[in-house]
Protein backbone atom coordinates (compact mmCIF):
# COMPACT_ATOMS: atom_id res chain seq x y z
CA UNK A 1 0.00 0.00 0.00
CA UNK A 2 1.63 3.54 -0.68
CA UNK A 3 2.58 5.80 2.03
CA UNK A 4 -0.23 7.80 3.82
CA UNK A 5 -4.60 6.73 3.64
CA UNK A 6 -4.61 10.13 2.41
CA UNK A 7 -7.96 8.83 0.60
CA UNK A 8 -9.34 7.54 4.42
CA UNK A 9 -11.94 8.59 5.42
CA UNK A 10 -14.47 9.11 2.91
CA UNK A 11 -17.31 10.43 4.67
CA UNK A 12 -20.90 11.73 2.96
CA UNK A 13 -22.23 14.39 4.09
CA UNK A 14 -26.47 14.19 3.64
CA UNK A 15 -25.18 12.78 -0.04
CA UNK A 16 -28.03 12.75 -2.45
CA UNK A 17 -28.19 11.23 -6.01
CA UNK A 18 -30.36 11.03 -8.31
CA UNK A 19 -31.41 11.65 -12.26
CA UNK A 20 -34.73 12.32 -14.17
CA UNK A 21 -36.93 12.61 -11.36
CA UNK A 22 -35.59 9.27 -9.37
CA UNK A 23 -33.68 9.24 -6.01
CA UNK A 24 -30.52 6.34 -6.03
CA UNK A 25 -29.09 7.69 -2.86
CA UNK A 26 -31.69 9.70 -0.38
CA UNK A 27 -29.48 11.99 2.04
CA UNK A 28 -26.63 9.44 2.93
CA UNK A 29 -24.65 10.66 5.91
CA UNK A 30 -21.66 7.73 6.39
CA UNK A 31 -18.27 7.50 7.07
CA UNK A 32 -16.01 4.86 5.64
CA UNK A 33 -12.89 4.45 7.56
CA UNK A 34 -9.37 2.45 7.43
CA UNK A 35 -9.83 -0.97 9.63
CA UNK A 36 -12.08 -4.04 8.34
CA UNK A 37 -14.61 -4.43 5.47
CA UNK A 38 -17.51 -1.89 5.01
CA UNK A 39 -20.37 -4.85 3.67
CA UNK A 40 -22.79 -2.67 1.66
CA UNK A 41 -25.74 -5.34 1.36
CA UNK A 42 -29.31 -4.62 0.51
CA UNK A 43 -31.55 -5.81 -2.05
CA UNK A 44 -31.11 -4.96 -5.89
CA UNK A 45 -31.89 -1.03 -6.56
CA UNK A 46 -31.00 -0.08 -2.64
CA UNK A 47 -28.64 2.05 -3.96
CA UNK A 48 -25.53 -0.44 -3.33
CA UNK A 49 -23.74 0.43 -6.80
CA UNK A 50 -24.81 4.17 -6.67
CA UNK A 51 -22.83 4.34 -3.52
CA UNK A 52 -19.92 3.06 -4.36
CA UNK A 53 -19.73 4.68 -7.83
CA UNK A 54 -20.12 8.13 -5.56
CA UNK A 55 -17.41 6.59 -3.45
CA UNK A 56 -15.29 6.57 -6.07
CA UNK A 57 -16.06 10.04 -7.79
CA UNK A 58 -16.95 8.52 -10.98
CA UNK A 59 -21.34 9.84 -9.65
CA UNK A 60 -21.68 13.45 -8.38
CA UNK A 61 -23.52 14.19 -5.89
CA UNK A 62 -26.84 15.85 -6.70
CA UNK A 63 -27.41 17.14 -2.80
CA UNK A 64 -24.59 17.22 0.34
CA UNK A 65 -21.26 16.59 0.28
CA UNK A 66 -18.56 14.29 0.10
CA UNK A 67 -15.20 14.33 0.78
CA UNK A 68 -11.57 12.04 0.72
CA UNK A 69 -9.33 12.84 3.42
CA UNK A 70 -11.38 16.05 4.29
CA UNK A 71 -11.01 16.98 0.66
CA UNK A 72 -13.45 17.40 -1.83
CA UNK A 73 -11.86 17.32 -4.75
CA UNK A 74 -9.40 13.76 -4.88
CA UNK A 75 -8.74 12.02 -8.25
CA UNK A 76 -9.29 8.33 -8.03
CA UNK A 77 -5.30 7.98 -7.63
CA UNK A 78 -5.15 5.70 -3.79
CA UNK A 79 -8.68 4.27 -4.22
CA UNK A 80 -9.67 1.70 -7.22
CA UNK A 81 -12.85 -0.25 -7.99
CA UNK A 82 -13.81 -3.63 -9.37
CA UNK A 83 -16.91 -3.08 -11.53
CA UNK A 84 -19.48 -5.86 -11.23
CA UNK A 85 -19.19 -6.66 -15.37
CA UNK A 86 -15.29 -5.34 -15.40
CA UNK A 87 -14.49 -4.58 -19.00
CA UNK A 88 -11.54 -6.22 -20.17
CA UNK A 89 -9.10 -4.37 -22.65
CA UNK A 90 -8.17 -5.99 -25.73
CA UNK A 91 -4.52 -6.95 -24.38
CA UNK A 92 -3.47 -9.92 -23.10
CA UNK A 93 -3.98 -10.40 -19.19
CA UNK A 94 -0.08 -8.93 -18.60
CA UNK A 95 -1.08 -6.07 -20.94
CA UNK A 96 -3.85 -5.31 -18.81
CA UNK A 97 -1.59 -5.27 -15.72
CA UNK A 98 0.35 -3.46 -17.21
CA UNK A 99 -1.37 -1.28 -18.64
CA UNK A 100 -2.93 -0.03 -14.77
CA UNK A 101 0.21 0.05 -13.32
CA UNK A 102 1.70 2.71 -16.52
CA UNK A 103 -2.05 4.38 -15.43
CA UNK A 104 -1.09 5.05 -11.58
CA UNK A 105 3.04 5.74 -12.79
CA UNK A 106 4.11 2.47 -11.49
CA UNK A 107 7.32 1.20 -12.93
CA UNK A 108 5.99 -2.19 -15.74
CA UNK A 109 8.60 -4.43 -14.09
CA UNK A 110 7.82 -7.72 -14.93
CA UNK A 111 8.11 -9.07 -11.36
CA UNK A 112 5.07 -7.14 -10.13
CA UNK A 113 3.14 -8.34 -12.83
CA UNK A 114 4.08 -11.86 -11.93
CA UNK A 115 3.39 -11.19 -8.31
CA UNK A 116 0.25 -9.82 -8.98
CA UNK A 117 -1.32 -12.82 -11.26
CA UNK A 118 0.15 -15.04 -8.52
CA UNK A 119 -1.90 -13.11 -5.90
CA UNK A 120 -4.87 -13.77 -7.59
CA UNK A 121 -4.16 -17.13 -8.86
CA UNK A 122 -3.59 -16.37 -12.68
CA UNK A 123 -0.01 -17.51 -12.56
CA UNK A 124 1.14 -18.89 -16.03
CA UNK A 125 -2.15 -16.89 -18.15
CA UNK A 126 0.09 -13.77 -18.75
CA UNK A 127 0.11 -14.29 -21.98
CA UNK A 128 -3.44 -14.94 -22.53
CA UNK A 129 -6.07 -12.09 -24.08
CA UNK A 130 -8.00 -11.00 -21.05
CA UNK A 131 -10.95 -11.30 -23.17
CA UNK A 132 -10.91 -15.13 -23.05
CA UNK A 133 -10.63 -15.59 -19.83
CA UNK A 134 -13.73 -17.20 -17.73
CA UNK A 135 -16.40 -15.08 -15.87
CA UNK A 136 -14.37 -15.86 -12.63
CA UNK A 137 -10.67 -15.28 -14.18
CA UNK A 138 -11.81 -11.87 -15.69
CA UNK A 139 -12.82 -11.07 -12.37
CA UNK A 140 -9.74 -12.12 -10.83
CA UNK A 141 -7.44 -9.98 -13.37
CA UNK A 142 -10.31 -7.09 -12.16
CA UNK A 143 -9.25 -7.56 -8.99
CA UNK A 144 -5.04 -7.83 -10.01
CA UNK A 145 -5.69 -4.79 -12.39
CA UNK A 146 -7.45 -2.76 -9.28
CA UNK A 147 -4.54 -3.85 -7.21
CA UNK A 148 -1.72 -2.69 -9.54
CA UNK A 149 -2.47 0.72 -8.97
CA UNK A 150 -1.78 0.35 -5.23
CA UNK A 151 -5.06 1.59 -3.62
CA UNK A 152 -5.27 2.70 -0.20
CA UNK A 153 -9.06 1.65 -0.72
CA UNK A 154 -11.06 -0.57 -2.69
CA UNK A 155 -14.48 -1.00 -3.97
CA UNK A 156 -15.83 -3.92 -4.86
CA UNK A 157 -19.41 -3.96 -6.60
CA UNK A 158 -20.92 -7.64 -6.61
CA UNK A 159 -17.37 -9.26 -7.34
CA UNK A 160 -18.82 -13.19 -7.16
CA UNK A 161 -22.52 -12.57 -9.30
CA UNK A 162 -23.01 -15.11 -11.23
CA UNK A 163 -20.06 -16.93 -10.20
CA UNK A 164 -20.11 -20.67 -9.25
CA UNK A 165 -19.03 -21.18 -5.78
CA UNK A 166 -15.58 -22.36 -6.29
CA UNK A 167 -14.80 -19.19 -8.17
CA UNK A 168 -16.96 -17.14 -5.58
CA UNK A 169 -14.72 -18.69 -2.78
CA UNK A 170 -11.35 -17.96 -4.74
CA UNK A 171 -12.38 -14.56 -4.81
CA UNK A 172 -13.74 -13.93 -1.73
CA UNK A 173 -10.16 -15.52 0.12
CA UNK A 174 -8.47 -12.98 -2.51
CA UNK A 175 -10.43 -10.15 -0.98
CA UNK A 176 -10.18 -11.17 2.79
CA UNK A 177 -6.16 -11.89 1.73
CA UNK A 178 -6.34 -8.22 0.12
CA UNK A 179 -8.20 -6.38 3.52
CA UNK A 180 -5.72 -8.60 5.93
CA UNK A 181 -2.87 -6.61 4.31
CA UNK A 182 -4.24 -3.05 5.01
CA UNK A 183 -6.24 -2.04 2.33
CA UNK A 184 -9.85 -0.87 2.84
CA UNK A 185 -12.50 -2.88 1.50
CA UNK A 186 -15.52 -1.73 1.00
CA UNK A 187 -17.81 -4.45 -0.82
CA UNK A 188 -21.29 -4.31 -2.09
CA UNK A 189 -23.77 -7.23 -2.27
CA UNK A 190 -26.88 -8.95 -2.06
CA UNK A 191 -25.56 -12.20 -0.41
CA UNK A 192 -25.89 -12.82 3.15
CA UNK A 193 -23.38 -15.44 3.25
CA UNK A 194 -20.99 -13.56 1.77
CA UNK A 195 -21.19 -10.89 4.09
CA UNK A 196 -21.20 -13.14 6.89
CA UNK A 197 -17.76 -14.61 5.59
CA UNK A 198 -16.39 -11.15 4.83
CA UNK A 199 -17.17 -9.85 8.28
CA UNK A 200 -16.59 -6.33 9.50
CA UNK A 201 -19.13 -3.70 9.59
CA UNK A 202 -22.43 -4.12 7.36
CA UNK A 203 -24.06 -1.01 5.99
CA UNK A 204 -27.81 -2.25 5.05
CA UNK A 205 -29.26 0.27 2.35
CA UNK A 206 -32.73 0.36 1.34
CA UNK A 207 -34.31 2.88 -1.36
CA UNK A 208 -31.31 4.54 -1.03
CA UNK A 209 -31.49 5.14 2.61
CA UNK A 210 -28.92 4.22 5.24
CA UNK A 211 -31.41 1.69 7.51
CA UNK A 212 -28.69 0.09 9.89
CA UNK A 213 -24.83 0.05 10.15
CA UNK A 214 -23.26 -2.06 12.26
CA UNK A 215 -20.48 -4.63 13.05
CA UNK A 216 -21.14 -7.80 11.23
CA UNK A 217 -21.82 -10.37 14.22
CA UNK A 218 -23.86 -7.43 15.48
CA UNK A 219 -26.25 -7.04 12.58
CA UNK A 220 -26.37 -10.64 11.86
CA UNK A 221 -27.38 -12.09 15.24
CA UNK A 222 -29.32 -8.91 16.57
CA UNK A 223 -30.62 -6.33 13.97
CA UNK A 224 -32.22 -3.60 15.18
CA UNK A 225 -34.44 -2.25 12.28
CA UNK A 226 -37.39 -3.65 10.81
CA UNK A 227 -36.45 -3.68 7.25
CA UNK A 228 -32.60 -5.67 8.63
CA UNK A 229 -34.99 -8.23 10.57
CA UNK A 230 -37.03 -8.87 7.64
CA UNK A 231 -33.78 -9.13 4.93
CA UNK A 232 -32.35 -11.00 7.31
CA UNK A 233 -35.76 -13.78 7.49
CA UNK A 234 -35.43 -13.73 3.93
CA UNK A 235 -38.31 -11.68 3.25
CA UNK A 236 -38.22 -9.41 -0.18
CA UNK A 237 -37.90 -5.90 0.92
CA UNK A 238 -39.65 -3.95 -1.83
CA UNK B 1 0.77 -0.15 -75.56
CA UNK B 2 -0.61 -3.10 -77.25
CA UNK B 3 -4.10 -4.77 -78.14
CA UNK B 4 -2.85 -8.48 -76.93
CA UNK B 5 -5.00 -10.17 -74.96
CA UNK B 6 -5.67 -9.23 -71.45
CA UNK B 7 -3.66 -12.40 -69.97
CA UNK B 8 -0.65 -12.20 -72.23
CA UNK B 9 -0.32 -8.42 -71.27
CA UNK B 10 -0.28 -9.85 -67.30
CA UNK B 11 1.83 -12.79 -67.56
CA UNK B 12 4.19 -11.28 -69.90
CA UNK B 13 4.51 -8.17 -67.41
CA UNK B 14 4.08 -5.68 -70.27
CA UNK B 15 5.76 -2.58 -69.22
CA UNK B 16 3.19 -0.25 -69.44
CA UNK B 17 0.82 -2.05 -67.59
CA UNK B 18 3.14 -2.12 -64.83
CA UNK B 19 3.69 1.33 -64.82
CA UNK B 20 -0.43 2.07 -64.52
CA UNK B 21 -0.27 -0.68 -61.93
CA UNK B 22 2.90 0.96 -59.93
CA UNK B 23 1.18 4.66 -60.23
CA UNK B 24 -2.43 3.42 -59.19
CA UNK B 25 -0.96 1.86 -55.93
CA UNK B 26 1.02 4.15 -55.31
CA UNK B 27 -1.73 7.34 -55.85
CA UNK B 28 -4.17 4.95 -53.68
CA UNK B 29 -1.54 3.74 -50.69
CA UNK B 30 -0.54 7.29 -50.17
CA UNK B 31 -4.23 8.84 -50.24
CA UNK B 32 -5.33 5.96 -47.54
CA UNK B 33 -2.12 6.87 -45.46
CA UNK B 34 -3.06 10.25 -45.24
CA UNK B 35 -6.39 10.22 -45.46
CA UNK B 36 -5.57 7.68 -41.62
CA UNK B 37 -3.32 10.08 -40.62
CA UNK B 38 -6.32 12.60 -40.56
CA UNK B 39 -9.38 10.89 -40.49
CA UNK B 40 -8.25 8.43 -37.06
CA UNK B 41 -7.76 11.62 -34.46
CA UNK B 42 -10.45 13.39 -36.09
CA UNK B 43 -13.16 10.65 -35.94
CA UNK B 44 -11.74 9.79 -32.71
CA UNK B 45 -11.70 13.40 -31.26
CA UNK B 46 -15.34 13.72 -32.21
CA UNK B 47 -16.59 9.76 -30.55
CA UNK B 48 -14.93 11.27 -27.35
CA UNK B 49 -16.27 14.77 -26.69
CA UNK B 50 -18.81 16.75 -26.26
CA UNK B 51 -19.39 20.11 -28.00
CA UNK B 52 -21.99 21.83 -29.71
CA UNK B 53 -22.60 21.12 -33.23
CA UNK B 54 -21.53 17.60 -32.56
CA UNK B 55 -24.47 16.15 -34.17
CA UNK B 56 -24.04 18.10 -37.20
CA UNK B 57 -20.54 17.05 -37.29
CA UNK B 58 -21.24 13.49 -37.15
CA UNK B 59 -24.21 13.86 -40.23
CA UNK B 60 -21.46 15.95 -41.94
CA UNK B 61 -19.15 13.19 -42.18
CA UNK B 62 -21.60 10.44 -42.68
CA UNK B 63 -22.77 12.45 -45.98
CA UNK B 64 -19.51 12.88 -47.60
CA UNK B 65 -18.96 9.34 -46.82
CA UNK B 66 -21.31 9.10 -50.15
CA UNK B 67 -19.80 12.26 -51.42
CA UNK B 68 -19.64 12.09 -55.41
CA UNK B 69 -15.72 11.57 -56.96
CA UNK B 70 -16.18 13.89 -59.62
CA UNK B 71 -17.54 16.31 -57.39
CA UNK B 72 -14.79 16.02 -55.12
CA UNK B 73 -12.09 16.37 -58.03
CA UNK B 74 -13.65 19.26 -59.38
CA UNK B 75 -13.34 21.22 -55.72
CA UNK B 76 -9.62 20.20 -55.98
CA UNK B 77 -9.28 21.18 -59.60
CA UNK B 78 -10.79 24.80 -59.12
CA UNK B 79 -8.21 24.51 -55.75
CA UNK B 80 -5.04 23.82 -57.82
CA UNK B 81 -5.64 25.01 -61.12
CA UNK B 82 -3.82 27.58 -62.56
CA UNK B 83 -6.08 30.44 -61.85
CA UNK B 84 -7.27 28.67 -58.60
CA UNK B 85 -6.08 29.59 -55.16
CA UNK B 86 -3.05 26.81 -55.17
CA UNK B 87 -2.17 27.50 -58.66
CA UNK B 88 1.39 28.29 -57.77
CA UNK B 89 2.39 25.11 -56.51
CA UNK B 90 1.67 23.47 -60.27
CA UNK B 91 0.26 20.67 -58.78
CA UNK B 92 -2.72 20.12 -61.31
CA UNK B 93 -2.35 17.06 -63.84
CA UNK B 94 0.31 15.45 -61.37
CA UNK B 95 0.38 12.47 -59.23
CA UNK B 96 -0.01 14.73 -56.22
CA UNK B 97 -2.97 16.23 -57.30
CA UNK B 98 -4.53 12.73 -57.71
CA UNK B 99 -3.77 11.48 -54.53
CA UNK B 100 -5.00 15.12 -52.64
CA UNK B 101 -8.43 14.18 -54.54
CA UNK B 102 -8.62 10.57 -53.25
CA UNK B 103 -7.46 11.77 -49.58
CA UNK B 104 -10.16 14.30 -49.70
CA UNK B 105 -12.56 11.16 -50.81
CA UNK B 106 -11.32 8.94 -47.58
CA UNK B 107 -10.99 11.01 -44.85
CA UNK B 108 -14.55 11.14 -44.13
CA UNK B 109 -14.72 7.46 -44.98
CA UNK B 110 -12.42 6.90 -42.21
CA UNK B 111 -13.51 9.52 -39.60
CA UNK B 112 -16.49 8.31 -39.93
CA UNK B 113 -16.05 4.57 -39.23
CA UNK B 114 -13.36 5.59 -36.86
CA UNK B 115 -16.20 7.31 -34.74
CA UNK B 116 -18.33 4.77 -34.66
CA UNK B 117 -15.70 2.17 -33.45
CA UNK B 118 -14.15 4.54 -31.05
CA UNK B 119 -17.86 5.24 -29.57
CA UNK B 120 -18.75 2.01 -29.14
CA UNK B 121 -15.26 1.16 -27.16
CA UNK B 122 -15.74 4.06 -25.39
CA UNK B 123 -18.95 2.86 -23.97
CA UNK B 124 -17.51 0.03 -23.33
CA UNK B 125 -14.20 1.42 -21.25
CA UNK B 126 -15.57 4.77 -20.13
CA UNK B 127 -15.96 3.80 -16.68
CA UNK B 128 -13.04 1.40 -16.29
CA UNK B 129 -10.80 4.31 -18.06
CA UNK B 130 -12.46 7.38 -15.89
CA UNK B 131 -11.50 4.98 -12.76
CA UNK B 132 -8.17 4.26 -13.66
CA UNK B 133 -7.67 7.94 -13.77
CA UNK B 134 -6.63 8.28 -17.64
CA UNK B 135 -5.93 11.82 -19.07
CA UNK B 136 -8.18 12.34 -22.59
CA UNK B 137 -4.48 11.95 -25.03
CA UNK B 138 -4.08 8.52 -23.73
CA UNK B 139 -7.82 7.57 -23.58
CA UNK B 140 -7.65 8.71 -27.51
CA UNK B 141 -4.33 6.55 -27.80
CA UNK B 142 -5.86 3.16 -25.89
CA UNK B 143 -9.32 3.35 -27.79
CA UNK B 144 -7.68 3.90 -31.50
CA UNK B 145 -4.63 0.54 -29.68
CA UNK B 146 -7.25 -1.56 -28.74
CA UNK B 147 -9.44 -1.09 -31.64
CA UNK B 148 -6.88 -1.33 -34.13
CA UNK B 149 -8.32 -4.61 -35.44
CA UNK B 150 -11.80 -3.20 -36.34
CA UNK B 151 -9.30 0.00 -37.65
CA UNK B 152 -8.28 -2.31 -40.09
CA UNK B 153 -11.57 -3.12 -41.69
CA UNK B 154 -12.24 1.02 -41.95
CA UNK B 155 -9.00 1.41 -43.86
CA UNK B 156 -10.01 -1.54 -45.79
CA UNK B 157 -12.76 -0.01 -46.73
CA UNK B 158 -10.65 3.55 -47.44
CA UNK B 159 -8.41 1.63 -49.55
CA UNK B 160 -11.41 0.03 -51.32
CA UNK B 161 -12.59 3.56 -52.29
CA UNK B 162 -9.62 5.11 -53.30
CA UNK B 163 -8.77 2.18 -55.48
CA UNK B 164 -11.94 2.24 -57.42
CA UNK B 165 -12.68 5.60 -58.40
CA UNK B 166 -12.23 7.34 -61.36
CA UNK B 167 -13.79 10.72 -61.56
CA UNK B 168 -11.87 12.59 -59.37
CA UNK B 169 -8.32 11.40 -60.68
CA UNK B 170 -9.27 11.64 -64.09
CA UNK B 171 -10.08 15.54 -63.69
CA UNK B 172 -7.36 16.52 -61.77
CA UNK B 173 -4.95 14.33 -63.54
CA UNK B 174 -5.68 13.98 -66.95
CA UNK B 175 -5.08 11.02 -67.33
CA UNK B 176 -1.72 11.53 -69.39
CA UNK B 177 0.15 8.62 -70.84
CA UNK B 178 3.15 7.18 -68.35
CA UNK B 179 2.76 9.66 -65.98
CA UNK B 180 -0.65 10.17 -64.96
CA UNK B 181 -2.82 7.55 -65.79
CA UNK B 182 -3.94 4.40 -63.42
CA UNK B 183 -5.63 1.56 -63.77
CA UNK B 184 -9.06 2.98 -63.54
CA UNK B 185 -8.72 6.30 -65.84
CA UNK B 186 -6.72 3.51 -67.84
CA UNK B 187 -9.93 1.21 -68.31
CA UNK B 188 -12.31 4.06 -68.94
CA UNK B 189 -10.16 5.10 -71.58
CA UNK B 190 -8.91 2.04 -73.72
CA UNK B 191 -12.98 1.02 -73.07
CA UNK B 192 -14.05 4.16 -74.80
CA UNK B 193 -11.19 3.64 -77.52
CA UNK B 194 -12.32 -0.15 -77.94
CA UNK B 195 -9.46 -1.46 -76.66
CA UNK B 196 -10.96 -4.53 -74.22
CA UNK B 197 -8.11 -6.87 -73.68
CA UNK B 198 -6.28 -3.91 -71.77
CA UNK B 199 -9.45 -2.28 -70.35
CA UNK B 200 -10.23 -6.68 -69.48
CA UNK B 201 -6.47 -6.77 -68.32
CA UNK B 202 -6.68 -3.92 -66.10
CA UNK B 203 -9.62 -4.74 -64.25
CA UNK B 204 -8.44 -8.39 -63.62
CA UNK B 205 -5.17 -7.07 -62.32
CA UNK B 206 -7.40 -4.15 -60.22
CA UNK B 207 -9.56 -7.16 -58.45
CA UNK B 208 -6.87 -8.85 -57.92
CA UNK B 209 -4.71 -6.17 -55.89
CA UNK B 210 -8.06 -5.56 -53.91
CA UNK B 211 -8.53 -9.32 -53.34
CA UNK B 212 -4.83 -9.95 -52.17
CA UNK B 213 -5.03 -6.56 -50.22
CA UNK B 214 -8.20 -7.72 -47.98
CA UNK B 215 -6.66 -11.17 -47.42
CA UNK B 216 -3.64 -9.74 -46.00
CA UNK B 217 -5.61 -7.16 -43.49
CA UNK B 218 -8.05 -9.87 -42.56
CA UNK B 219 -5.12 -11.97 -41.92
CA UNK B 220 -3.37 -9.91 -39.91
CA UNK B 221 -6.70 -9.09 -38.09
CA UNK B 222 -7.14 -12.40 -37.25
CA UNK B 223 -3.85 -13.13 -36.15
CA UNK B 224 -3.91 -9.87 -34.27
CA UNK B 225 -7.56 -10.84 -32.68
CA UNK B 226 -5.99 -14.73 -31.84
CA UNK B 227 -3.13 -12.75 -29.86
CA UNK B 228 -4.61 -9.90 -28.21
CA UNK B 229 -8.37 -10.83 -27.92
Amino acid sequence: MRAGASDLPIRFESVSVGTRGVTMLDRITLLIEAGPPTVLIGPNGSGKTTLLRTAMGLVRPTQGRITWGGAEKSPPVQRAIVFQRPAMLRRSVSGNLSYALSTARIPRRTERINELLSMVGLDGLGKRPARRLSGGEQQRLALARALARDPAVLLLDEPTASLDPASTKTIEDIISAIAVSGIKVVIATHDLGEARRIGGEIVLLHHGRVIERAGATEFLNAPKADEAKAFLAGELLV
Amino acid sequence: MHSDSALELIFTGDPALLEIVRLSLIVSLSAVAIAAFVGIPLGALVALNRFSGREGVIVLLNTLMGLPPVVAGLAVYLLLSRSGPLGSLGLIFTPTAMIIAQTVLVIPIIAALTRQTIEDLWDEYREELTAMNVRVFRRVTTLIWDGRFSLVVTLLAGFGRAAAEVGAIIIVGGNINGYTRTMTTAIALETSKGDLSLAMGLGAVLIAIVIIVNTLAWSVRRAGEKMAG
